[in-house]
């Protein structure tokens, strides 16, 4: 999935099976989409310009990283293009790339997560959320809800750690995901 | 799925579990912000005789992050919990958080289509795979007994069902219908298997029409503005159409809708609780609400349940007044009758008497 010199749409068939090129634009996708009020491209638009426009713009366009995989779109598609697996493939080949432009709050958040479960195996939210502000610079969200959380006996204080954790990161090493 | 073995044992690796015991792959919302899920389907199986047994060192699946950023990390994180529940004997892993199932099923999905990556996968995992377990949802297997849930919520017993007439909202999001493949053979865009195991609980499954929309999911954290926006319009929708409660079969549609509903209030509309179904079939079966974690949410859901009790009891004594009034009713026409009867054979001049005079 790195050459450049073949159009995005053929990359993303090649990797995925999925031919962005099918769409015909009949905007299906973006009426039922949730994020479109807040994307610049919506989804139909996404897909014309892996096909027609400009590589850049398209793997740098912040629009993806708005894409909440909710998978309204694909499901709507009269011709089988799959939208949404389209936007994930755009998201690792522009991560891959250099390219990505998700907003810092989703990149940390994504880091996080993902570190989480490279270092234990399971999610420890307590370390996601702490670790996400301090990335994100978000150090105030959610501090109101906290007593709540713990009242209520939402937030465990020790992340869960699996005996299998080097094989998780095995798993991630072998997926070539460097975090 | 009849015979219970031990509804919270953890499978050994190796030894084989008993014939019908289902593979538990709780995931790390039911183990964290949401134990009331944990909580009340532990409750719920156990009461309806259904064995769960936890799969040994499950990790985690990896949800958004994981496919968003790569796609064979999404596929191999949920793969090698199908792979551990493979090697202990299951043959079906039951994924109650609808995240998890979504990507356990999508994983599941994707080796099978695809040669290629069914044989990169034990050489991923560092462990055999052959991808022979099923994923089921929690509403898959919930409808499968409705019968059984129907049954027991509507036989009589000392405390009444409580959740006979009410109106709830059954709200499925994405993870549980789409893509299409994974819905469970139910219709993506009006599915009905939780309408129908509302409906055998006792309750009325109202008609609305954000049943499918998304509720934000993943950007809870990262991008709240959002879920306001998307939560809110769930909420006044499923007021507007008369609901009394949501009903959801997902921890991140749980934690946007409930956690960050008092965000979403505009104009001071009264607040309304959201329920996981195990919750619902729990009360429908009679299980007492401290079993089923419904004092952990943050909507409350007491005055709801209370209401529901003074309902339940006012329908129990409305039924037998009305039992009562019919009984005495056909005690009267009976002594008429008899009455009658005497009157005839005193006078056996009277026609149909009976008599062969």
């Amino acid at each position: 999935m790195t050459s450049s010199t073949l159009s995005l749409a053929t990359e993303i068939e090649a990797a995925t099976g999925i031919n962005p090129a099918a769409c015909y634009q009949c905007g299906k996708c973006s009426a039922g989409c949730p994020m479109a009020s807040e994307s610049d491209l919506r989804p139909h638009q996404v897909m014309r310009r892996v096909t027609y426009g400009s590589r850049e713009k398209a793997l740098r366009d912040e629009s993806i990283w708005l894409c909440l995989t909710c998978e309204t779109c694909s499901t709507r598609c009269p011709n089988g293009c799959d939208p949404a697996g389209v936007i994930d493939a755009l998201r690792e080949i522009s991560i891959e790339s250099g390219m990505a432009t998700m907003p810092r709050a989703m990149r940390a958040f994504h880091k996080t997560f993902l570190e989480q479960i490279r270092a234990n195996g399971r999610l420890h939210e307590v370390g996601l959320v702490v670790g996400y502000k301090l990335r994100s610079g978000a150090l105030m969200n959610d501090v109101t809800n906290t007593p709540g959380l713990l009242s209520r006996g939402k937030l465990g204080i020790m992340p869960d750690k699996i005996k299998g954790v080097a094989e998780v990161k095995r798993l991630f090493d072998k997926c070539g995901v460097t975090l | 799925m009849s015979t219970v073995v031990d509804a919270t044992a953890t499978a050994e690796a190796g030894a084989q579990p008993a014939p019908g015991v289902l593979a538990y792959y709780p995931g790390c919302s039911l183990h964290g912000t949401e134990p009331e899920y944990d909580e009340s389907l532990r409750a719920v199986v156990e009461a309806l005789g259904i064995a769960i047994a936890e799969i040994p060192d499950w990790n985690c699946c990896g949800a958004s992050s994981a496919h968003t950023t790569d796609h064979l990390l999404g596929v191999a994180l949920p793969a090698r919990n199908l792979a551990l529940a493979e090697a202990a004997g299951f043959d079906r892993v039951l994924a109650p958080c609808a995240a998890c199932y979504n990507r356990l099923a999508a994983a599941q999905l994707a080796v099978a289509e695809d040669a290629g990556l069914a044989e990169q996968m034990p050489d991923i995992l560092g462990r055999p795979f052959a991808n022979s377990v099923e994923v089921l949802s929690i509403l898959s297997l919930l409808r499968d007994v409705k019968t059984t849930i129907a049954e027991r919520a509507s036989a009589t017993r000392a405390a009444p069902n409580p959740l006979v007439g009410v109106k709830l909202a059954a709200y499925y999001g994405c993870l549980l219908v789409r893509p299409p493949e994974l819905s469970g053979g139910d219709d993506p865009e009006q599915p009905m298997f939780m309408d129908e195991v509302i409906e055998a609980c006792g309750a009325e499954a109202v008609d609305w029409n954000m049943k499918v929309e998304c509720c934000g999911g993943a950007f809870s954290v990262s991008r709240t503005s959002s879920v306001l926006r998307m939560g809110r319009a769930i909420i006044e929708d499923a007021r507007s159409n008369g609901a009394e409660a949501i009903v959801v079969a997902c921890p991140l549609c749980h934690t946007n809708l409930d956690l960050r509903q008092k965000a979403m209030e505009s104009r001071g509309e009264p607040r309304i609780p959201v329920l996981f179904i195990t919750e619902v079939v729990g009360l429908a079966l009679g299980l007492p609400a401290g079993a089923l974690g419904l004092k952990r949410h943050f909507i409350a859901t007491a005055p709801l349940l209370a209401d529901l009790n003074i309902r339940a009891a006012q329908r129990v004594a409305d039924e037998k007044k009305a039992a009562d009034e019919k009984a005495t009713k056909a005690a009267a026409r009976e002594a008429k009758a008899a009455e009658a009867k005497a009157a005839a054979a005193a006078d056996p001049a009277t026609p149909d008497a009976g008599g062969d005079a």
